[in-house]
């Protein structure tokens, strides 16, 4: 297989077809080490990375914590305030203090979209986008797809919907980056107020009128959060109409194939945009993407890393 | 000092003239147009052959940071850099700290440029105290301290009814009102232009409809109350037809667009670019056709730049954290003569939207070679090649852009009041 050239990890837009295809591999054969009685293997031992998380996480700071220490790396968690970037020091003083630091890997998530890149031309160790503003969430983009290769074995051809709000989702843009270029069909559904112009362009994308159009025999099914926060504005009336319209129930998963998948980044407000019933069904995938997480930040810090698996 | 200024082709739309002829500089006013006039004692002679002599260039729309943000641009630097662009007047923009709302401040810029500036500075007063926009400012007191225009540039008069009473009031005093039109709620926190370049880079897009629904009520208040307006950079192809259907029903309506919105589109901004982050945002191919058409067809009147300096550090930042706004002074030139190059105006037209139709809005009495007139000159080389390099631009801040890109044409020497200010 090719050689992963990339230093930084910032969007799947970037990467290849065969950078993806070789992320998901690798991920793969990570996962026995997440099985094993000592989950531990001396890959990474000696290097430093700082997961920098300038928004609130649990799961996406957790899992590249664990995957970082299974490898044997030395793993830092820094929470600025998310005010800091405004009222004290810059975002790139920040990182130059770290970088005086000599870490190898920076894992930053940042509310601005393309933090990534500006902090690239300022310093030289690898930065892993773990999430900016409503750009890309490349980690949970390929461990999507890998959950998705688990069921069906390929991910060409495979009928991927995508609920909810497309415009302020980078899980949305990392999946459709992704997806496109490893030959899925993806279609989207969501209010008009949170499907952004232009998004058929991005790929072999169609934006459909409503959810039932798009979840009509779809293979999976991948349900976005909705923002609380977005209620009682602009975009939408309530949650209570938004479940109505948008949220998948018993009734309307009967129009994708007899046993799709279903998909969330997490966190779930259940009750809107999905039932229990549907996080907790056996058509549910929503713990195995959590637990594939992991294999696959083992595998992005590996590659940029470009160190030998034991 | 006076001046011979030989063989130059002499085009200036305020006599019709488009010839090569002598132009003699006396007193700092201009002597006598002609040919083969010969220098007398005392008189520099500039060559001009091969090059434009045009009525001094007016940018009607500037911030010169000063008073208040000198670490940006002041009185000194920003004139330097006008006349090193060919201008030889600018008006400069009420948002300095404090605002160019009473006559103390517009005073002190008035003073600074005529003790220390390079050109002609006009100072355009607030329309609202403190761009507050809750109040109108002394429009009175600001017209007799010399101010042209007042302007809240930066923001819009939200308030429907203030904007209304201030286009009556400032007829009544015989002051132009400018508006930067944009409607705010739906601007929201968007950081650049709303299509398919905001959706793939995931960054919050400002709606062109934001313009166009804000120059629809600028024109309908003007047609309402019969006053005069005139629309700071148009970017939109909405706002360029709904000031060309408002111009074809009578009503007074003006309006100027700057070299970027027919020059560049938001593709600029692709890889987080903050030079190419500014307010309103860089728009589509679309928008630029019809920004090219509106000046081909006479809608828009004026190129002014929007000369908007920021420090480095305002910029080396998040793309959502960068300010606003390019410098402009020392690239609208050879960006507009491509204009003329493209076919889209004559230079004619070009030498009327730069110097000529800004002189008329804001009432200058600039923009002529009549004898007899001050001696604002620019010398335009239209065949010089250069390129734009980082940390040579004469402006204090270097947020532009072009930078590193190649230009042809520029100003080769400018005159201000019969005085040689800057030469190539």
């Amino acid at each position: 297989m090719a050689e992963f050239k990339h230093k930084h990890i910032i969007a799947l837009r970037d990467l290849s077809k065969e950078d993806i295809e070789q992320l998901i591999s690798t991920a793969e054969s990570m996962r026995e080490i997440n099985c094993r009685d000592i989950k531990k293997v001396p890959t990474l031992r000696g290097k430093t990375i700082i997961n920098l998380f300038y928004e609130a996480s649990t799961r996406t700071r957790t899992s590249f914590e664990i995957a970082g220490k299974r490898l044997s790396a030395d793993t830092v968690n820094i929470t600025p305030s998310s005010s800091s970037a405004t009222k004290g020091e810059t975002l790139a003083d920040t990182a130059l203090n770290l970088l005086a630091m000599k870490p190898d890997i920076i894992v930053m998530r940042h509310a601005v979209s393309g933090a990534h890149y500006f902090l690239a031309k300022k310093i030289n160790c690898s930065i892993i986008n773990a999430g900016d503003g409503a750009h890309e969430h490349p980690s949970q983009g390929i461990l999507d797809m890998l959950t998705m290769k688990d069921r069906f074995g390929r991910l060409d051809g495979l009928k991927v919907a995508i609920v909810g709000d497309i415009t302020h989702s980078r899980v949305a843009r990392s999946n459709i980056q992704g997806l496109t270029k490893l030959g899925s069909k993806v279609y989207l559904a969501g209010p008009p107020t949170m499907l952004p112009p232009g998004v058929e362009k991005l790929g072999d994308v169609t934006v459909c009128a409503t959810m039932n159009e798009a979840l009509q025999d779809a293979d999976v099914v991948m349900m976005l959060r909705i923002q609380q926060e977005r209620q009682g504005k602009t975009l939408m009336p309530n949650a209570r109409e938004y479940s109505r319209y948008f949220g998948l129930n018993p009734t309307n998963i009967k129009l994708a194939k007899p046993n799709a998948m279903i998909m969330h980044p997490g966190p779930i407000n259940r009750g809107v945009e999905m039932s229990s019933s549907m996080v907790d069904g056996d058509q549910s995938w929503i713990l195995k993407q959590v637990e594939n997480g992991v294999a696959v930040r083992m595998a992005m810090l590996y590659h940029v890393c470009g160190g030998e698996l034991e | 000092m006076n001046l011979l200024i030989k063989n130059g082709r002499v085009i200036d739309p305020s006599q019709n003239i488009d010839d090569i002829r002598d132009v003699l500089v006396q007193n700092g006013l201009i002597k006598e147009i002609g040919k083969g006039l010969a220098a007398t004692d005392g008189v520099e002679t500039i060559d001009a052959a091969g090059m434009y002599v045009v009525p001094g260039l007016i940018d009607m729309h500037v911030h010169l940071r000063d008073p208040g943000q000198e670490y940006k641009e002041d009185i000194v630097s920003g004139t330097k850099a006008a006349v090193a662009g060919g201008f030889t007047s600018v008006c400069c923009m009420p948002n300095t700290k404090p605002v160019i709302d009473n006559k103390t401040v517009a005073s002190y810029i008035i003073n600074k440029s005529k003790a220390e500036g390079y050109c002609n500075v006009f100072p355009i007063g607030s329309i609202t105290y403190g761009l507050s926009g809750d109040r109108m400012s002394e429009m009175g007191e600001l017209k007799e301290s010399g101010c042209v225009a007042v302007s809240d540039d930066g923001k819009p008069v939200h308030n429907s009814e203030l904007m209304m009473r201030a286009l009556q009031y400032a007829a009544g005093i015989g002051i132009m009102v400018i508006s930067h039109a944009e409607e705010l709620e739906l601007v929201g926190e968007g950081v650049m232009n709303e299509g398919f370049t905001s959706t793939e880079l995931g960054l919050k897009g400002i709606p062109r409809v934001a313009e166009d629904i804000a120059t629809v009520r600028e024109t309908l208040l003007a047609e309402y109350t019969g006053t005069p307006i005139h629309i700071a950079h148009v970017s939109t192809k909405g706002s360029v037809r709904i000031i060309r259907e408002a111009k074809a029903r009578g009503v007074k309506v003006s309006c100027e667009t700057a070299p970027h919105y027919f020059t560049l589109t938001d593709d600029a901004v692709r890889g987080y670019n903050t030079n190419a982050k500014m307010n309103p945002p860089l728009r589509e191919a679309a928008d630029v056709a019809a920004i090219k058409e509106g000046l081909k067809d006479g809608t828009i009147d004026a190129i002014a730049t929007d000369h908007a300096p920021h420090h480095q550090d305002e910029k080396d930042v998040e793309f959502n954290v960068a300010m606003n706004g390019i410098t402009g002074l020392e690239t609208s030139l050879p960006l507009s003569l491509r204009l003329v190059d493209e076919g889209v105006l004559t230079l004619n037209q070009l030498i009327e939207k730069m110097s000529c139709n800004p002189s008329e809005i804001l009432s200058l009495n600039r923009a002529t070679l009549k004898a007899g007139s001050v001696a604002d000159i620019t010398l335009i080389d239209p065949e010089i090649e250069w390129v734009l390099e980082a940390g040579k631009l004469v402006s204090k801040s270097g947020n532009s852009p072009w930078l590193g890109q190649k230009f042809k044409g520029g100003a080769a020497a400018t005159v201000v009041g019969g005085k040689l200010v800057y030469k190539r």
